[in-house]
């Protein structure tokens, strides 16, 4: 039996306080993964008043295995790094908010920050770190039948898939991943890949080539998702001669990479073309006083070290801001 | 064989060692364990071993049929939360929670030991509002690391509400209930069996559904 001990708020000798609606503060950080954690030390240790909102703590860190690449540490789990990070954090009487979604802002000389509990909160200003989410298919059914068959975290959920048939949704890396899983427990596996070939590690692809219980229907895509209240099938459309069919499937799990968390900034910021915000090489964005950084930016490639890096930027950005604009 | 090893041994024991008041937990299994059963029992061994402030009482579920009936336990491995004066909040866990899990006993522990935030006062008002009996069975997977936080904040509720009743149940543990409610994604969230909710949704959206049921 493992234990993924990821010590909560009680457990450390946590300084956290709340963030209060009645305070402006210097900085308020929005998101909770690397770039955020790292933002929030920076801006402690400038001595600036600061605040964090945040759905969770860890980010993308929650749904990765393990990190062989992120320096000081040869191997660590994404969970375990994650508490690392909060533990850092939370030696410093930083102002946070945990479990909610940052909905709007307002931008002025003061800052405001909506949630979707209708609290608002104010700060001169503002870090955006919401990094990126799994991208939906967008078929008919699939909103429906979310939880119902249709499924994004294999780690999550494929153990309810013993004995099924299911469809996976692309060949990257965490396409490839999910099958593998599945393929140990499902009665059938069959990837959909848009492309002609797999696009994940050739270790993957060796590993998954193993299993007999699989199929792959190469240049083919999703077209709906059926089934009253759970999946029952799934149309697929060759890309080649626009051939329709109906797989029988009990589940599909969607891994066609990750979209940028941009929701609470569009048409405040300037995006590019891949929605994610535009920023200089001082995490600036299109408007003063608010920065962004991580994989919601335009930085290019997306990793944990560069996140964190960045995070870092945004900061000490921030804060020369503040001290420059009383 | 040891439950935990070394390293996680003394994790716990330190988070333990913050503990406020005392916390007894009931243990629900039966003479012939189960596999889990006695897997579930050596965790609960273990677990208790390593702070002075939680007790653990076992029962069995066939002899101790009364208590069982009780507490409301209609299955084993089962354990329930109560107070240090023996009050039930109605705070149970079905099934071994390790894995991520570890972490939402940690948390339900500390906040039956009196540790806790307290809600915030839109969420505290809506919840006070709810004038019939509400069970919610959030059902999860020990591999999945969003499953905790809905586990959470159903226990919170129940520990805030004299009407609400929380149960996790692993799925794995309970396959024949993850097919009685349709369980293919988790955390899956089931108030008083006509609302489902699918995800980790904050603490808000949870009494606000509760509400409707
Ligand atoms: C499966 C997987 C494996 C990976 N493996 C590696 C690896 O081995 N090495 C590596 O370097 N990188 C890896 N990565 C990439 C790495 O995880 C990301 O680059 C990194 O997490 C980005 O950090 P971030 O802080 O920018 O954003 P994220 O980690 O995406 O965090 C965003 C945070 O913002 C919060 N948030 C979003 N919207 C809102 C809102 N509206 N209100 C409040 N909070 C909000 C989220 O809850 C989350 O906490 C992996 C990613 C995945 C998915």
């Amino acid at each position: 039996m493992e234990f993924k001990l990821n010590i909560g708020p009680h457990g450390t000798d946590d300084r956290v306080v709340p963030l209060k609606e009645d305070v402006l503060y210097d900085v308020i950080i929005i998101g909770g993964g690397p770039a955020a954690l790292t933002a929030a030390v920076y801006c402690m240790r400038k001595g600036v008043s600061t605040g964090l909102v945040t759905m969770d703590f860890g980010g993308q860190l929650s749904d990765t295995s393990t990190v062989e690449n992120y320096m000081g540490y040869s191997y660590i789990t994404g969970v375990d790094l994650a508490s690392k990070f909060r533990e850092q954090v939370q030696q410093f009487e930083i102002a946070v908010v945990e479990g909610k979604k940052a909905d709007s802002i307002e931008d002025g000389r003061e800052k405001k920050l909506r949630l979707e509990d209708g609290s608002v909160f104010s700060a001169r200003t503002l870090i955006i770190t919401t990094g990126k989410s799994w991208r939906r298919l967008g078929v008919p059914g699939e909103a429906e039948l979310t939880g119902k068959g249709v499924a994004y975290c294999a780690i999550c959920d494929a153990p309810l898939f013993a004995g099924k048939r299911v469809v996976v949704v692309g060949g990257g890396n965490s396409g490839i991943e999910s099958a593998i899983d599945l393929a140990k427990i499902a009665e059938h596996v069959t990837i959909i890949q848009f492309l002609a070939e797999l696009t994940a590690d050739k270790i993957l692809v060796d590993a998954f080539s193993a299993f007999t219980n699989t199929t792959v229907m190469y240049e083919h895509e999703v077209v709906e998702i059926k089934g009253e209240l759970r999946v029952e099938s799934v149309m697929v459309k060759n890309r080649a001669t626009g051939a329709v069919s109906e797989l029988d499937a009990q589940g599909i799990f969607i891994e066609i990479g990750l979209i940028p968390n941009n929701a609470l900034v569009k048409g405040l910021l300037e995006l590019n073309e891949f929605g994610e915000i535009n920023v200089d090489c001082a995490c600036r964005t299109s408007l003063p006083g608010i920065f962004a950084a991580g994989d919601v930016s335009s930085v290019p490639f997306k990793q944990i070290i560069i996140a964190a890096g960045e995070g870092a930027k945004a900061a000490l950005s921030a804060c020369e801001y503040v001290l420059r604009e009383p | 064989m040891a439950i935990f090893d070394d390293k996680v041994r003394k994790q716990i024991g330190d988070i333990l060692a913050k503990l406020a008041d005392r916390v007894n937990l009931l243990y629900f299994t039966q003479e012939m364990e189960c596999g889990i059963c006695k897997e579930t029992h050596e965790f609960l061994n273990e677990f208790t071993s390593l702070s002075d402030k939680i007790g653990l009482v076992v029962f069995d579920f066939v002899k101790d049929r009364d208590k069982a009936a009780h507490y409301g336990v209609d299955k084993i491995p089962a354990i329930v939360l109560l107070d240090k004066n023996d009050n039930d909040a109605g705070l149970r866990f079905f099934g071994l929670p390790g894995g991520y899990e570890i972490n939402s006993f940690i948390q339900s522990i500390f906040e039956v030991s009196g540790l806790k935030e307290p809600l915030p006062a839109k969420a505290a008002e809506a919840l006070k509002k709810i004038d019939k009996d509400i069970h919610l069975q959030v059902f999860i997977s020990l591999t999945c690391p969003y499953c905790p936080a809905a586990v959470s904040a159903a226990h919170r509720i129940a520990l805030e509400s004299p009407r609400v009743r929380a149960d996790m149940v692993d799925a794995g543990a309970f396959p024949q209930l993850a097919v009685k409610y349709n369980v293919s994604s988790v955390p899956k969230t089931v108030i008083n069996e006509t609302i489902e909710i699918i995800g980790a949704e904050p603490i808000e959206k949870l009494i606000e559904a509760a509400a409707k049921a």
